[in-house]
């Protein structure tokens, strides 16, 4: 089953007299399941592709399928509906709303999905000892390191397991240990859950660890190749 | 409804994370709410205070006379229903009170000087609630009964006069046929005034023996009742005018005197505006706390759209925010409106500015009169009016672009 | 000095919004001030002028007690000469000569009591509007005609028209008994009750006559060209005046004490209310000031690292005040301005205000006058809290450390 399907996708943004065009007739399938990695360098067309397939951003022309629907002709309020129940976000900072808990971050997107207080609360609690969090339920965002920040991100993101997870950058403002522990991470729930990850990144330690490797530069895609993880 | 629970808590929770901006905005909203109501209190309890001494003096929430006695307040314009009918019908109907007068112009001599005064015979039990001389505060002694034989007249009246308790004034005025009536009275008692000119310009006596005087048998010039809210009328004007014919006016207290009426309406209308300049002063800053707020979690409302929430709920986020500080200001300064009332509760004493007061009809002691209805009125026209002004920010905030607002620097 | 201005005026628009809304407040309450100081005390100064020039004058002369006790007995001796003599020192007409005494009006069918007047009709126009609201008729002739001019609801209530002849009964100078019949030649109309239904006038030397004033009398009014001229001209008059008599000057103050004190009583309360408004805008710039300061703290950090004195901070975030607080007070000043214009040319009424304003004097439209300092007084107490709310930020970077505040996001 195809998660993601992307045909012919271009956007041109206008920043003063240039005009650059972030994604340039870009076409690409993602199946369930799948663990990819798009790097380019900064300003590569990464980003606008991640958030084209999130449903954050509309594309200029071309289609983008979520689970064989059609979504870049959705009106906000789908968007916002397709981005509430299918796709789980990871962005590289600011991640938590600051003023809620550890467990209320990831009991937030369950509330407003409706789910009941005593099942939420439950489900809080397992995906944040899943990830390697549990004491810290209770902590605010300030008080916590910026890989234990992401983490909170993380089992946010895939807590009400969506479909998707779209994570931008994560491991930008981490060390290299942290940035390690975090893929970790991601491959262990890609491998236990089976939900698609779709990194952008341009950290050759965080490539490393993809199954599949993309690479963009200018807008296009010029490689794209499977890989053993290491 | 989930919703708003998280919506509360978000709200409430960002409320206090720059608590120094909170805190002086509340202090804003504490002191605009305090001064709005302590300030209302105290106007009330002067237009009050007017409207009460007006009433007394008139006395009466409503009034009968013959149609031609207020152009031409006289002896020759008497209430045609005789006295006895009036008392027979007006006794058992349940007013909470009820009298008949003789009120006619009249000179007032004393062995010095002469004065133009108003006579008022009157029944003095049936006035003691409704008139505005304190039975309990006269020198001497007032009239024990309609047919008392004395005079009662004012303190500064008899200054004016040089004349006191026991000694003799002549009293004299018009009988119907227009002969002079005149009569010698003992001055039994002075009474004090709480609007001094009231002092100068009535004298007592009682309803028989003026009635006597006058040749008037059986006859007074005005009739008065009265019920339990000068502010609700209407009833005791429907009853009064059922016990009566067609052959007097009948008027509320309002119609009579024009002023009190206009005043009390005026008054309402003041406090109104009162009310909406502080909350118009209070406005800048809140929408300033608002913009500022938004301005500073643009990344944070930027995640949460890109999370799946509608604008919706940002904008909730924001009016709440609003709410929750207004409300919580309001309450406070509501709280320290009453306790700065109550220590005053006694009446302030404005007797330095007395003689500026008489000509407003004020007495010279400033009761504030807290009402519930006042207070409502000012927190409801807060909440509203702060509802309005939020959603300038808040609509803004609502409609971010995901995008920009998360790559916002 | 040009670069630290630059600076300052470049902070300000990095959040215009901010800016403008707390400038906003300042405007808001600025135009408020101007325009409500206006009125107040344009009102207050039409309140005077009014009252005193409708009957009693800015100053009078009179025998020492007469003031209080307002007995017949108690004159101003050769009357007339006095007023010719004043006039021809002060080189002014407007000095008249009354005498006063109660006497008892009665027509064909009524009497009354009343203050009557014996007045010197080519003067008495200079002192007192009444002679020009001479509705009915004319105002008095000759200075020994048996002539009288009445108030239009004293007329109603005497039952008397022009022409007419109404009898007048007294008591003398000395103790006698004083009468006279007069004929009606006019009716005035001056708007305040208690006049139109008490005062009468009658030529001064009929007076003297009627009452063996034997060439006395009891009051010489006195109008200034200005009423901030009385107190130099009290003085004047003072020295002009006969000794022997030990007659006194009182100035419309004394004559008229609840002029002042109503006035007073009315700013106390309108300056209670002007002060909360002021307070509130200072609120609004402390927290705008404060947020502008708090959020620059990393900048302040590196500028204090380069060099810079904390003292030199806060001169800045005082001078950025400054410039926000005359931008306040210029705008709001000129609106003010132009909205107190307006409706200085166009007026200003109330729903209500009629009836109030009939009571104190006042026409029902009122027209606010611009004067410099109804302008200035509000924006400039505006601006001084202004600057005094930037105080605290401006003190607070004292505690600044450069490293911590470089480590602030």
């Amino acid at each position: 089953m195809t998660a993601v399907r992307c045909v012919d996708l271009c956007k041109t943004y206008h920043q003063g007299d240039e005009d650059i065009k972030a994604l340039d007739h870009v076409s690409i399938e993602i199946d369930e399941g799948g663990f990819v990695c798009l790097s380019a360098p900064s300003g590569g067309g990464k980003t606008t592709l991640l958030n084209a397939i999130g449903g954050l951003d509309k594309p200029d022309s071309g289609e983008v399928y979520i689970a064989g629907s059609r979504i870049d002709n959705l009106g906000k309020g789908d968007l916002a509906e397709l981005r509430l129940r299918q796709i789980g976000f990871v962005f590289q900072a600011f991640n938590l709303i600051p003023v809620l808990t550890a467990r209320e971050n990831v009991e937030f997107v369950m509330q407003v999905q409706g789910v009941t207080a005593a099942e939420r609360g439950r489900l809080a609690l397992e995906i944040l000892e899943e990830v390697g969090l549990d004491g810290l339920e209770d902590r605010l965002p300030a008080d916590m390191s910026g890989g234990q920040q992401q983490r909170v991100a993380v089992a946010r993101a895939i807590v009400s397991r969506p479909a998707l997870v779209l994570a931008d950058e994560p491991t930008a403002n981490l060390d290299s240990k942290t940035s390690d522990g975090l893929m970790e991470l991601f491959r262990e729930l890609n491998e236990r859950h089976k939900t698609t990850f779709v990194i952008a990144t341009h950290d050759k330690r965080v490539m490393s660890y993809a199954k599949r490797l993309v690479r963009m530069l200018d807008g296009r895609i010029v490689d794209d190749i499977e890989q053993h993880a290491a | 409804m989930h919703m708003t629970a998280i919506l509360a808590r978000l709200a409430w929770r960002n409320l206090w994370r720059n608590h120094r901006r909170t805190v002086i905005m509340l202090a804003a909203v504490i002191l605009g709410t305090w001064a709005m109501i302590f300030m209302t209190a105290l106007m009330r309890g002067m237009v009050t205070d007017v409207v009460r001494e007006g009433i007394a003096a008139l006395p009466g929430h409503v009034q009968v006379h013959h149609p031609d006695y207020r152009d031409d307040p006289s002896v020759a314009n008497l209430i045609p229903i005789s006295d006895t009918e009036i008392t027979t019908k007006f006794s058992d109907a349940g007013f909470t009170g009820w009298a008949s007068r003789v009120r006619v112009p009249a000179v007032v001599t004393s062995e010095y000087d002469s004065r133009g005064v108003t006579l008022l015979g009157i029944d003095p039990e049936r006035e003691r609630d409704m008139t505005f001389v304190d039975y309990d505060d006269v020198e001497g002694r007032f009239l024990e009964s309609a047919s008392d034989k004395g005079i009662v007249i004012g303190r500064k009246l008899a200054k004016t006069l040089n004349t006191q308790v026991g000694k003799r004034i002549v009293l004299m005025s018009q009988d119907p046929d227009n002969e002079i009536a005149d009569r010698g009275f003992r001055v039994v008692g002075l009474f004090g005034a709480n609007v001094t000119a009231f002092e100068e310009a009535f004298v007592f006596a009682g309803k028989t023996t003026t009635q006597d005087m006058l040749r008037i048998d059986d006859q007074v010039s005005e009739l008065v009742a009265i019920g339990d809210d000068y502010r609700n009328v209407e009833e005791v004007y429907q009853q009064v005018s059922a016990l009566v014919d067609g052959s007097v006016t009948v008027q509320r207290w309002f119609e009579i005197d024009t002023y009190l009426g206009s005043m009390l309406k005026v008054m309402d209308g003041f406090l109104l505006v009162w009310i909406i300049v502080i909350f118009l002063a209070l406005s800048f800053g809140l929408v300033n706390t608002l913009v500022m707020a938004v301005f500073e979690r643009v990344r944070e409302i930027g995640l949460m759209l890109a999370l799946g929430m509608r604008p919706m709920f940002i904008l909730g986020q924001i009016v709440i925010e609003s709410l929750m500080l207004l409300a919580l200001g309001l309450v406070i300064g509501t709280i320290l409106a009453w306790a700065a009332v109550q220590p005053i509760k006694d009446g302030i004493d404005i007797s330095i500015v007395g003689e500026g007061l008489d000509m407003w009809g004020m007495s010279n002691v400033l009761y504030p009169e807290l009402l519930l209805s006042d207070v409502i009125l000012a927190n409801t026209v807060v909440l509203v009016l702060g509802f309005l002004a939020s959603l300038s920010p808040a609509w803004r905030a609502a409609h971010y672009e995901p995008v920009e607002a998360i790559t916002k620097v | 000095m040009g670069l630290v201005f630059r600076l300052a005026w470049r902070n300000l628009w990095r959040h215009p919004k901010r800016t403008w809304l707390t400038t906003g407040a300042m405007v808001f309450s600025n135009v408020l001030l101007v325009f409500m100081i206006s009125l107040q005390f344009g009102m207050y100064d039409l309140m005077v002028d009014n009252t005193l020039q409708s009957f009693t004058g800015h100053m009078q002369v009179q025998a020492p007690g007469y003031k209080d006790d307002q007995k017949i007995r108690q004159t101003v001796a050769d009357i007339e000469p006095l007023a010719e003599l004043l006039r021809a020192n002060l080189g002014s007409d407007e000095v008249a000569a009354r005498g006063t005494a109660f006497a008892l009006a009665s027509s064909e069918d009524r009497s009354y009591g009343i203050a009557l007047f014996g007045v010197e009709p080519d003067y008495e126009p200079n002192v007192s509007t009444i002679p020009d609201l001479v509705g009915e008729g004319r105002y008095l002739g000759a200075s020994d005609a048996a002539e009288i001019v009445i108030g239009a609801a004293l007329a109603r209530n005497l039952r008397i028209g022009l022409g007419e002849e109404l009898t007048l009964l007294g008591s003398g100078r000395d103790g006698s008994f004083a009468a006279a019949v007069v004929d009606v030649v006019g009716i005035f109309s001056s708007g305040l009750a208690e006049v139109d239904r008490s005062i009468a006038e009658i030529p001064l030397a009929f007076f003297q006559d009627m009452f063996y004033m034997d060439g006395a009398g009891h009051q010489v009014v006195i109008n200034a060209p200005v009423i901030d001229d009385v107190p130099a001209l009290q003085s004047q008059v003072g020295t002009l005046l006969p000794a022997g008599q030990n007659l006194v000057v009182h100035d419309w103050d004394a004559l008229q004490p609840g002029l002042k004190q109503a006035i007073r009583a009315d700013m106390s309360s309108a300056f209670f209310m002007y002060g909360v408004l002021v307070i509130l805008v200072a609120f609004s710039v402390l927290n705008t000031q404060l947020m502008s300061v708090l959020e620059r703290t990393h900048e302040f950090g590196i500028v204090m690292a380069l060099g810079l004195t904390p003292g030199r901070l806060g001169r800045l975030v005082l001078l950025e005040t400054t410039i926000m607080g005359l931008l306040g007070l210029a705008v709001g000043a000129l609106l003010g301005a132009l909205l107190t214009l307006y409706l200085g040319v166009n007026g200003f009424a109330y729903p209500g205000m009629e009836e109030l304003a009939a009571k104190f004097n006042l026409p029902a439209r009122f027209f606010p006058q611009l004067s410099v300092l109804t302008l200035m007084a509000g924006p400039v107490v505006v601006f001084l809290f202004t600057i005094l709310s930037a105080l605290y930020p401006a003190l607070r970077l004292h505690r600044l450390h450069p490293v911590e505040a470089m480590r602030a996001v």
